[in-house]
């Protein structure tokens, strides 16, 4: 649309200055993170001492194995569960699938305590299982109502050609749709790996002594609660800690950006 | 794969090996979700301190929510950040989408690259950002020093009556890019007829935001509000990492006063009282958006 040169101008500086305010407290933690002080020799061998004393690198270990189990395992079962609510009927079908909707609004605060008695009862707390499973939970309860948007819409004449073909549910599954649904797969993992990656309140909870298993947002929780010697080594822990999902987004950010935006819009 | 079935009618014929495929996903769900859920229920009608036995108490722990003054300030700050949270940033991403709107503007990829990046950051990494721009030696003391305003400056997470307003300024910032960005794509969409009869009848750009884009971004607008509502009501990493819900109790929420009563003060019940009051405005008020979203709508 045209409009005058003046307000052309305007919009330029409006842009800027927003960008700014949402980079500014980004960008000064990394540039925290890069200062010399007393514990810190500054430049990237801050980064190489924060692996060192705030244990970064083991946190990151945890984290990534966290991640990857939760992506991989919520991933295939959202896959398995879409497919039946989006392309076949079956008694209960909708009951079942509206009570799994109850999972993308529940809040991980209301389940969290009654989860971590029950864990302890049956001595799962302080493990790997307890910080991933309801973390599985979770994002199945989402990846289900994402992937049977998916397959819904996905051609159904593809669909039927291969039955006619003689291909079986799992082939159609796994070599028709599932190729074509790639979009929305590749959305729903990155998705799901922010989430994980970023997850603070079940891995609090769930492992309160184990500290090999402490993920990278709660081992920097940690670290800036003990670390009182100065902020360049907290920062850049935290620069750590956020690098990972920022580069994804970088190269992804269209499905990150649409994923968020669409999944509450879907239906 | 192991459901290896006899080929079978089109898409959406009754098929009983639906159950099977659904099977993997919602056992898991159940086990860790669902039955926590209902157990949270259970717990919320006992006075436990999570080693001893429990005792019946009825609805006594939601009479608490109610009266305790804590714990109603919680859900009142709660409201309080829902206007920092999603009101604020409606406002600014409606002001900010229909000037970028106007102008076919170069660079608005980068733009909503940068302004989307506070989603993708963990909280903790924020609110590690924040402590440091709020500190009394921090960016804005420094920044009120420098212009001569060093009368101005205080700490402002300690005080209790910039605490709350410190932390909900955070929430602006986080929600302020996905509002703007949201309500962009819902501009992108309307019509361009729309805004050139609009401007045939004279309008100007105030008159054209309410004729023309405000009613055609209201499916947007519910989004909007549904996704910042819900975040506020979920703000437990940022309150933990900047105020732990002080000075006193002023920045305390409820799923904060979750963790507290449950680990801090062994109050089990209580806390799963909160929990499930927290779930149930969750619900309501997404429930409420969408219907409202729906109706001027439709």
């Amino acid at each position: 649309m045209r409009v005058s040169r003046s307000e052309r101008t305007t919009n330029y500086v409006i842009l800027t200055a927003f960008a700014v305010f949402a980079v500014y407290p980004i960008l000064s933690i990394v540039v925290a993170g890069l200062q010399p002080d007393a514990a810190a020799p500054g430049g990237l061998g801050n980064l190489a001492q924060a692996w060192e004393i705030g244990r970064f690198g083991s946190y990151l270990r945890t984290s990534v194995l966290v991640s990857a189990f939760v992506v991989s395992v919520s991933t295939v079962l959202s896959i398995l569960a879409g497919f039946a609510f989006g392309t076949m009927r079956f008694r209960g079908a909708d009951a079942l699938f509206y009570l799994m909707l109850i999972g993308i609004m529940m809040p991980a605060e209301a389940i969290v305590v009654p989860l971590f008695f029950d864990l302890r009862a049956v001595g799962l707390t302080d493990t790997f299982w307890a910080i991933a499973l309801p973390q599985v939970a979770q994002s199945v309860a989402f990846g289900t109502f994402w992937l049977r948007a998916a397959f819904r819409s996905s051609s159904r004449s593809v669909v039927e050609a291969a039955r006619l073909d003689g291909a079986s549910t799992g082939r159609i599954l796994w070599q028709v749709l599932v190729p074509l649904a790639r979009p929305a797969i590749v959305t729903l993992v990155v998705l799901t790996f922010m989430w994980t990656w970023n997850e603070f309140l079940i891995p609090l909870v769930m492992v309160p002594t184990n500290e090999a298993l402490r993920t990278a947002p709660l081992g920097l929780g940690f670290f800036s609660g003990q670390y009182t010697q100065g902020y360049a080594l907290l920062a850049a822990g935290a620069t750590i800690v956020a690098l990972p999902v920022v580069v994804v987004y970088l190269f992804l950010q269209r499905h990150f950006i649409a994923g968020m935006l669409e999944g509450a819009v879907k239906d | 794969m192991a459901a290896r079935a006899r080929p079978a009618g089109p898409p959406g014929e009754p098929r009983r090996i639906g159950y099977l495929y659904v099977l993997p996903a919602f056992l898991v769900y159940a086990a860790f979700a669902l039955y926590p859920l209902l157990k949270a229920v259970y717990l919320s009608l006992f006075d436990w301190d999570g080693l001893t036995v429990g005792t019946w108490v009825g609805l006594s722990n939601y009479q608490a929510v109610l009266t305790d003054e804590r714990l109603r300030g919680a859900f009142a700050h709660a409201l309080v950040l829902m206007v920092f949270f999603a009101v604020i940033p409606l406002v600014v991403g409606l002001v900010l989408a229909s000037v970028l709107h106007r102008a076919s503007v170069r660079g608005l990829g980068f733009f909503r690259t940068v302004v989307f990046l506070p989603q993708v950051v963990a909280m903790v990494v924020i609110a590690v950002a924040w402590r440091r721009i709020y500190a009394p030696d921090g960016t804005i003391n420094s920044v009120l020093t420098a212009v001569g305003l060093e009368s101005w400056t205080r700490g402002w997470l300690g005080e209790y009556a910039f605490a709350l307003p410190a932390v909900g300024l955070i929430g602006t910032w986080f929600e302020s890019g996905l509002v703007t960005v949201l309500l962009l794509a819902g501009m992108a969409r309307i019509p361009r007829d729309l805004f050139e009869a609009a401007r045939l009848d004279g309008a100007g750009a105030v008159r054209e935001f309410f004729a023309v884009t405000l009613p055609s971004v209201r499916g947007e607008i519910a989004v909007a509000l549904t996704l910042t509502v819900i975040a506020a009501l979920k703000t437990f990493d940022l309150i933990y990492m900047t105020t732990s819900g002080g000075p006193g109790y002023t920045t305390t929420v409820p799923s904060y006063e979750v963790y507290r009563q449950a680990f801090e003060l062994g109050q089990v019940g209580l806390a799963c009282t909160i929990g499930v009051c927290l779930t149930v405005v969750i619900f309501a008020i997404s429930f409420v958006i969408t219907r409202v979203g729906d109706r001027v709508e439709g």
